[in-house]
């Protein structure tokens, strides 16, 4: 063996060597959540108030919580984040204005979630007088989603072939017509995987939901988009970190059953894009 | 007729949801900087943005930002010491060496990772990790900079080595091609040509990594011990931008200086991201060319 295949094979078992380093301790971290959390995961758990302090009981109003906002989300920010895609795509011509949205969507992209909070603070629960509520706080996510949706649904848009448009067009469809029905249908795959994938960051989000809905301690369901609700997880900082004594498996099922609500969506929107891969045929 | 109106209203509505976009980023600039200035009106913007105390609740209060500046500073530059290579270092394992099946499940871990929620990966530091750097330093408490770096590094991960990976994909499959041709090994053209070659879609992921580490406020809250002073070495508490605004805002009396000093820091970490997003997209169009 010469001296540059001996670096190579050097060279090669190290990178493999690192990417266990990544790889290893997200499997730890799986595992050691799973292990210490199973105990806590009864019927009870799921569906049960929290109790005396929280430490006894159950997570239903967090979990509850949760839910009704990566629907509050998906209300405000699927339509809008298709919608502007489609504009990138099909409408919009090279100039400033497009440019300018381009660069929104980048910026929106990296401002922290924190930012987003107190964005969300100042004008939904000041400003516009929702107070801390499910619609201030679904708003609030709804924005910080966008990004991801508009990225995926326009790729998945982009992908479709240019003929599909000309020939429909070249039948006399007005261009809404040909996005509607040549268009869209077979984008939806993309779009889908999208959205599910930033609905469920949402989901895990804590910092933009800090001061626009979460409840500390709320053992009932809210009434009205203007309630506030429990979220799962605010619900694990809260009992890691502000109350004492809490059951060591308490804590960790909140987090099994967050990172089990998570990994769930992912599975679904992969679940989705195989489906759709197989019908579609170009 | 009636199919004209739709259309009409349906055009409109793209073309609004376009205009909102760039309505939604002015709007958190505005609405940043207009509680800002309340601020900067009682409190001169100099001393708040070179005075090293932040004592918000003290009397007169101080509102320094160098100490949460050189705190975020710190973890920083800590985290993305780690992860670059490390990142880096993966993505060309997962691009180019690892076998077709390899490959996916790699990919997928990764995905699995980057879908963690910070908070749960903060309770992981609370639990484990802190008492874990605690032990192996002697310290005081775990509860400090080391622990956060190491959380952050781990979490930057996915977007480092996501947009590495699609940066060395871009390549040329002709370069490696050359370069074999002319003798080189696999190691050889990955390391001389495919490497260079991508690096400027490496200082991307490098410069949204960054961005992604600085913007964290979850895990810095829960695990870096929060004490607002200069921090002089990782193995201290210390506290970041971005937990300095999660774990005052519910104190700060609404309309007080305090409250203002909040979105100030706010309008900070909104400026930083925003070059840093800015340059990063630079880079990534040049490889895209």
């Amino acid at each position: 063996m010469n001296g540059a295949k001996l670096r190579e094979k050097i060279a090669f078992t190290v990178l493999g060597f690192v990417t266990l380093l990544v790889i290893l301790p997200i499997l730890l971290i799986l595992y050691y959540v799973i292990s210490r959390g199973w105990g806590a995961m009864s019927w009870e758990f799921l569906t049960q108030n929290p109790r005396n302090g929280m430490k006894e009981g159950g997570i239903f109003p967090a979990l509850v919580g949760t839910i009704l906002l990566v629907i509050g989300t998906m209300a405000f920010s699927l339509p809008l984040g298709i919608l502007s895609a489609i504009y990138l795509v099909e409408y919009a011509r090279d100039n400033l204005f497009t440019r300018m949205i381009k660069l929104s969507v980048v910026n929106l992209s990296g401002i922290p979630s924190i930012v987003y909070g107190l964005f969300g603070f100042t004008v939904f629960v000041v400003f516009l007088h929702f107070g801390a509520s499910i619609l201030a706080g679904s708003l609030t996510l709804a924005i910080m989603s966008l990004p991801v949706i508009i990225t995926s649904t326009k790729e998945a848009l982009e992908a479709v072939p240019m003929s599909y448009r000309e020939i429909s067009l070249s039948l006399g469809a007005t261009r809404w017509q040909t996005i509607r029905y040549c268009v869209l249908p077979y984008a939806i795959p993309g779009i889908l995987t999208g959205t599910v994938l930033s609905l469920s960051r949402a989901a895990g989000e804590t910092a933009p939901i800090l001061f626009t809905v979460a409840a500390f301690y709320l053992p009932h369901l809210p009434r009205s988009v203007f309630d506030q609700v429990m979220a799962l997880p605010y619900h694990l900082y809260v009992i890691s970190t502000q109350v004492p004594n809490v059951p060591e498996k308490f804590s960790f099922g909140t987090g099994l059953v967050l990172i089990a609500l998570v990994c769930l969506m992912n599975v679904v929107s992969i679940v989705l894009r195989a489906h759709f891969r197989k019908k579609k045929q170009w | 007729m009636n199919r004209k109106w739709t259309e009409t209203v349906i055009e409109a509505a793209i073309r609004l949801s376009g205009f909102l976009l760039i309505a939604f980023v002015f709007l958190i600039f505005l609405f940043l900087l207009k509680d800002s200035l309340s601020l900067f009106r009682v409190y001169p913007f100099f001393d708040f943005i070179a005075g090293t105390k932040w004592l918000p609740i003290s009397e007169p209060p101080s509102f320094g930002i160098v100490p949460l500046v050189m705190g975020s500073f710190m973890v920083t530059a800590g985290a993305i010491a780690i992860c670059v290579p490390i990142g880096v270092a993966a993505a060309l394992y997962i691009a180019e060496i690892a076998p077709g099946f390899l490959k996916t499940i790699l990919k997928s871990l990764i995905e699995v990772l980057a879908s963690i929620p910070s908070v749960v990966l903060g309770f992981i530091g609370i639990v484990w990790l802190g008492p874990f750097v605690k032990n192996l330093f002697h310290l005081r408490t775990g509860m400090c900079g080391l622990t956060g770096v190491f959380l952050l590094a781990f979490m930057a991960l996915p977007t480092i080595i996501t947009i590495s990976e699609d940066a060395l994909a871009s390549v040329p499959r002709m370069y490696k091609e050359a370069a074999y041709g002319l003798g080189a090994t696999k190691w050889q053209a990955l390391w001389r040509i495919v490497l260079p070659a991508a690096s400027s879609g490496i200082m991307a992921a490098i410069m949204l990594g960054i961005g992604r580490v600085i913007g964290e406020t979850m895990v810095v809250m829960m695990v870096t011990g929060n004490a607002p002073v200069i921090p002089t070495s990782l193995l201290q508490p210390l506290r970041t931008l971005t937990a300095t605004i999660a774990g005052e805002m519910g104190e700060a009396v609404s309309g007080s200086d305090h409250y203002y000093a909040l979105f100030a820091v706010g309008l900070v970490l909104f400026i930083i991201t925003f070059i840093l997003n800015f340059t990063a997209e630079r880079f990534l169009r040049r490889t895209r060319r």
